[in-house]
């Protein structure tokens, strides 16, 4: 046992159902200050926890020397590669990523020691003490060169390759269309540093509260790294500062645990920003090479492309990104002939992997630069050739898997299209592009408008088993939900009250912490998933509860069990003869244990075929823009959208998801990139890394949200944490391409691909 | 290890003479610049002297033509009362200084002694032809914003000296402080420029920052385009003087390529401020 | 390494503060040390805004400010928002427009908001967009988009502007 608290989430004082606005249960600790982060955490007697990081994106370890470090006053412990008991690395996918560097470093920031010690100044001074003799070694930098140098790790500088074919590969259109894209490295930049506290238990093991996106999966790894049973390693949930992906991948949860289990004290530990910057994987870096081919009348009839991810050192989650870049590589339009090539490299770059979009977002840049290069060599307005080309259900994709869901994608572009614009021109110079600097003066000004359209898969694909567990227990007429699945912000532990006063008819409804301790796992807060997964649990445990109860009341009553609802509280019939409070018939308490898995998937063939999807979500941003062009500044006046949705099941929240997702599309379209030269990260600080203020975010206006029931999603709902981040980018793009007539190939656009185009 | 000391001085003279007594004191004002070092362990100290109770450093006021500006005087205090109308450079940069929060904790003298390219303060004081009072225990003397500042992030500031205040004209023209960022608040300056006429002494002033490792004065531009204002009349140059004067200073300019920006971007944008800052101060001119 | 004791007046106590190390920024002194975590670690540089607080009213980044400096100013965290343990009319205006998602840099917008509308109430004055968009645009919020956020501040402008108008009545 140990002091540390995570709270409950107690359910708020008003119990709205499903398809209201309930207020976040976690809000009122949220406001007020007391909800506990994961940087949050203390205990008694704890230390503090740092790490040695390489300063060489390339080298090899001659020597360490930490007895310099132990000498330190306040230092308890520093440990290296060698005092990793199990398993030396870990990873997503592969484990190719050590926990400590043993004798290579293959990328800036790499861990190589850790230190405990009793102040965070003693944790400074130790690493600064430790002596590391590396021999730096030239870095491989370039993706275009992976594949022809010397493998940089036993695994190889590919990590994977799709080459997806579909259809008749001989198709040559009337009208064809090229062009070269390049997307720049994006950071999640969530606001709460990487953080945790480990404490080692009476039993040899360690319980570790962290801010995560999938518990069971990190604890899987860790136990392997420490080479304990998974069950010793025990992850509970802290809360979690906003994740967006870059949570999906262990950061510092081995080297706490090893330093916890190594001092026989708890041990805390906070990342820095700029730490944060080496510590997480980061979006993508794309190159993208199109062709589109059409007829006159602009019909799509085949799609060329090769795409080329930047992996940098480490697999993380490369494989699915890659994936999933290459699926949905030529955007939501209906498209016989495809030749897709995607591949992701390995290199001495920073690790990318997931974040929100997940390799859609690149793509859609390019295949809405596309769409539009083709709308304008046809001579025809951009939204109609969409709408002559747009997916509905029924057809097929790229990759030969027939939509059998529900794909409202032609009035999700219409009705976005189609939403009259509030957008004026200001002029305040705070609100002209500059801001603040007072650079622009309105007839500095030009405008631009443009609109795109994405689309990508929600939950997991190609075989993943993927299922989430939950548990529910009705006693004294209060529900009490366990599911180990991770808030992160997105307001999951809004939406499984809702769900179970929905399915229970209950005002009161407790939910657990989230651990590994209690419950299965939930599966990754990614994907778009947990609305349906996790939701999808919950649902299936109340109805379980639901029946179980229902049929013991029956037998006791002598009615028909169909006869009985759950609502306001009680038990009653639909005839109204049994009208029982649900206290009083729970207080010997019900209790349902489910996994819910969703439709299984196939993996992709060697084509790059197969029904490797479960389901699609759709999206259209429309932007306006104000450029100004001498000094290649953009201020983002308007953004609005519409989105395919299935059913809303909370509408504020809904909201919160489209208009945070919209920004951080912003961010990505003009301002935020990590610069990455020779391997070194030259932006790892807020003051350089930048992302949209107040002042840079323009209004998001909702044109509709496009309810159509997904068939097989709980209540309907697709998941709609990810669309938002995806055709947000490439709308901006294409209105800043629209207000200053270049082509503007680099995402994000750079004042300088602006002000000095042709120069 | 010697003990430890936190001084709150009250007087400059307390300041100083605690300086005297800890010379490798850090000297704490707003805090906005140094406790980002402190907070990464880069900067670190023994005795600190702190500043913000000085009332001496907190107010300015009026002497003749000069306005004496005291050091702890913060950029939200800069954008207050009278200041913007008698120096509206000054108050114009100060708003692009950083976050609120930063505005309230953050002092001019703090931006001068740290020396940045990038202060934004700077390219106003050098196109005002500040001077910068300096307090020891051994005395005061004077310097010109130009003696003051030698280098990126170094100064003339001696061991055991404090900045007491800032002097600059209050001069008869309009003035323009213009600076470039790629977000439109809380952002360091990738290139600014500050531009004031002084009609009485029939010239027109320029500072720009973040194109060399101190502010700029770009003294071509400055003569051509003095010679190119009527001045009885104030009436506007025309587009050709406009079009020389912006390619001057942008000629003047000696940026460097970084993660902010390139040299080429730099340059290209100090001469669009220089031009536009023009045309504001002589509206009606070429456009 | 510890400096000479001192004592800060936080939300109206004074509280010891011993055995520090006198490189302590006050967040981390207000966290670590008096059991205040409510003020937020996000960038430690004063670039995001999460860890502000009031001094003397005016609103600062508590990493920028040396503990130790700050001996006789009075300190309010967001833990001293609202005192009498009900919510703060922009701590109910958060939860109820949504505002709140991670919540990582609500503490900081709240004391932000709360500083802007102390200052309009002076001359009780409605908020115009750019106002608002300025006084927060030292508080980055990465979840919401500030939509929410804005709505929140002027939910709680109106609330503020009729308490005022009632407490004049």
């Amino acid at each position: 046992m140990t002091d540390v608290r995570i709270d409950e989430t107690r359910t708020s004082e008003r119990a709205p159902r499903i398809g209201e606005s309930a207020p976040r249960p976690d809000g009122i600790p949220k406001v007020d200050g007391s909800f506990t982060f994961s940087s949050d955490l203390w205990h008694d007697r704890m230390l503090w926890g740092g790490t040695l990081r390489s300063p060489h994106p390339s080298a090899r370890i001659r020597s360490i020397d930490i007895g310099p470090a132990v000498a330190v006053t306040g230092v308890h412990a520093v440990l290296t590669a060698a005092d990793v008991p199990g398993n030396p690395a870990y990873g997503l996918e592969h484990a190719d990523q050590p926990v400590l560097a043993a004798d290579v470093v293959r990328y800036e920031g790499e861990p190589v020691a850790i230190v405990a010690a009793d102040h965070p100044e003693a944790v400074r001074l130790a690493l600064e003490a430790i002596v590391v003799d590396y021999e730096s070694t030239v870095p491989l930098v370039d993706p275009g060169a992976a594949e022809s140098s010397d493998p940089i790790h036993p695994d190889g500088n590919l990590i994977r390759r799709i080459h997806l074919r579909h259809g008749d590969q001989d198709v040559v259109g009337e009208v064809v269309v090229e062009g070269t894209y390049e997307v720049g490295m994006q950071d999640q930049a969530f606001l709460g540093p990487e953080s945790g506290l480990a404490v080692p238990a009476e039993d040899g093991g360690v319980d570790l509260f962290i801010a995560t996106q999938w518990l069971h999966v990190d604890r899987d790894q860790v136990a392997a790294c420490l080479g304990l049973a998974p069950e010793l390693v025990r992850l509970t949930l802290a809360g979690v500062g906003g994740a967006f992906g870059a949570r999906e991948d262990l950061s510092l949860h081995a080297h706490l645990c090893l330093l916890a289990l190594h001092t026989r004290r708890p041990v805390k530990m906070v990342y820095s920003r700029e730490e944060s910057f080496h510590g997480h994987v980061h979006r993508h870096p794309a190159r993208m090479w199109y062709r589109h081919h059409a007829d006159r009348a602009g019909n799509l009839l085949r799609v060329e492309a090769r795409l080329l991810l930047d992996g940098g050192a480490y697999a993380s989650s490369s494989g699915a990104v890659i994936a999933n870049a290459t699926c949905f590589a030529a955007g939501p339009y209906r498209i016989p002939s495809a030749d897709i090539e995607g591949v992701v490299v390995r290199t001495n770059n920073p690790p990318c992997g997931a974040m929100r979009g997940f390799g859609a977002v690149q793509t859609c840049i390019g295949h809405e630069a596309q769409m539009d290069r083709l709308a304008a060599a046809l001579d025809m307005d951009p939204v109609e050739l969409r709408m002559r080309n747009v997916l509905a259900s029924g057809d097929r994709l790229l990759t030969g898997q027939v939509i059998t869901g529900t794909a409202p994608v032609a009035e999700v572009l219409r009705t976005c299209a189609d939403h009259p614009s509030a957008a004026a021109l200001s002029e305040d110079p705070m609100s002209l592009p500059g801001g603040a600097g007072r650079t622009a003066d309105p007839e500095h000004v030009h405008r631009g408008e443009a609109i795109a359209l994405g689309f990508k898969n929600l939950l997991f694909s190609e075989g993943f088993d993927d299922f989430s567990s939950a548990l529910c227990r009705l006693e004294d007429g209060i529900a009490t939900i366990t599911c180990a699945c991770a808030e992160v912000g997105q307001g999951f532990v809004t939406l499984a009250q809702q769900i179970t006063r929905e399915v229970l008819g209950v005002d009161d409804v407790v939910l657990t912490p989230a651990s590994t301790a209690t419950v299965g796992s939930a599966g990754s807060t990614s994907a778009s998933r947990q609305t349906w997964m996790s939701g999808g649990a919950v649902q299936a445990a109340c109805e379980e509860v639901r029946t179980t109860l229902l049929t013991r009341v029956a037998a006791e009553h002598g009615v028909d069990p169909d006869e009985l609802v759950m609502a306001d509280g009680r038990v009653m019939s639909l005839a109204g003869a049994l009208d029982i409070d649900l206290a009083s018939v729970t207080t010997e308490p019900v209790e349902a244990d489910v996994e819910f898995h969703h439709a299984p998937t196939s993996p992709l063939d060697e084509y790059g075929q197969g029904d490797a999807h479960v389901s699609f979500a759709f999206s259209a941003h429309r932007a306006i823009v104000d450029v100004d062009r001498d000094l290649g500044l953009v201020k983002v006046v308007e953004l609005t959208t519409s989105q395919d949705v299935g059913r809303v099941l909370n509408p504020l929240q809904a909201v919160g998801q489209l208009e945070g997702g919209a920004a951080q599309g912003v961010g990505l379209a003009v301002m935020e990139e990590v610069q990455v030269l020779d391997g070194r990260i030259r932006n790892a600080s807020f003051t350089d890394y930048l992302v949209p203020t107040a002042l840079d975010m323009p209004p998001v206006e909702i044109a509709a949200l496009i309810e159509e029931p997904e068939p097989g999603a709980p209540f309907g709902a697709k998941g709609i944490g990810e669309p938002p981040s995806i055709s947000s980018t490439a709308a901006v793009v294409a209105a800043i391409r629209a207000a200053t007539d270049l082509e503007l190939a680099h995402v994000p656009v750079r004042p300088t691909d602006i002000a000095l185009a042709g120069a | 290890m010697e003990a430890m000391s936190v001084t709150f001085a009250r007087t400059v003279d307390d300041a100083c003479a605690a300086l005297a007594e800890h010379p490798g004191a850090l000297l704490l004002a707003g805090g906005t610049d140094l406790m980002v070092g402190v907070n990464r362990g880069q900067v670190r100290f023994a005795d600190v002297v702190v500043l913000d109770r000085v009332d001496e450093l907190r107010g300015w006021r009026r002497e003749g033509d000069e306005i004496v500006l005291g050091a702890g005087l913060t950029y939200a205090e800069m954008g207050r009362g009278e200041l913007p109308a008698l120096v509206p450079a000054l108050a114009q940069a100060s708003r692009t200084v950083g976050s609120p929060q930063i505005r309230n904790a953050g002092t001019l003298g703090g931006n001068v002694a740290t020396s940045s390219p990038a202060g934004d303060t700077l390219p106003v004081l050098a196109a005002l032809d500040a001077t910068i009072d300096l307090r020891s225990a051994q005395g005061a003397r004077r310097l010109a914003i130009g003696e003051f500042v030698t280098g990126v992030k170094q100064n003339a500031l001696e061991p055991g000296e404090l900045i007491e205040a800032v002097r600059v004209p209050v001069l008869d023209g309009p003035q323009e402080f213009l600076k470039v960022g790629t977000r439109n608040a809380m952002v360091i300056s990738v290139v600014s420029l500050a531009l004031v006429v002084d009609r009485s002494g029939r010239n027109v002033r320029v500072g720009l920052g973040s194109v060399s490792p101190v502010p700029l004065r770009p003294a071509d531009a400055e003569a051509h385009i003095a010679g190119c204002i009527d001045w009885d009349t104030g009436s506007a140059p025309d587009a050709a003087a406009v079009h020389r004067f912006a390619a001057l200073v942008a000629g003047a300019a000696r940026p460097i390529d970084d993660h902010r920006g390139t040299a080429a971007y730099r340059s290209h944008a100090v001469g669009v401020l220089a031009r536009r800052a023009l045309l504001r101060a002589f509206p009606g001119g070429a456009s | 390494m510890s400096a000479d004791p001192y004592v800060l007046r936080v939300n109206g106590n004074d509280h010891q503060v011993p055995d520090a190390h006198l490189g302590e920024s006050l967040l981390w002194v207000l966290r670590e040390r008096l059991g205040l975590p409510g003020s937020k670690n996000a960038c430690e540089e004063g670039e995001c805004g999460s860890c502000s607080v009031q001094i003397d009213g005016e609103l600062v980044c508590s990493c920028l400010v040396l503990a130790a400096a700050a001996v006789g100013r009075e300190v309010t965290t967001i833990e001293g928002l609202a005192p009498d343990g009900e919510l703060a009319d922009v701590q109910r205006a958060f939860v109820e427009a949504g505002a709140v998602q991670c919540g990582f840099c609500t503490p900081g917008l709240l004391m932000a908001v709360d500083t802007l509308l102390d200052e309009l109430s002076d001359d009780g004055s409605v908020p115009d967009d750019l106002t608002v968009r300025e006084a927060i645009s030292g508080n980055l919020c990465r979840c919401t988009g500030y939509g929410r956020i804005l709505e929140a501040v002027s939910i709680a402008a109106d609330i503020r502007r009729g308490e005022s108008r009632g407490d004049l009545a």
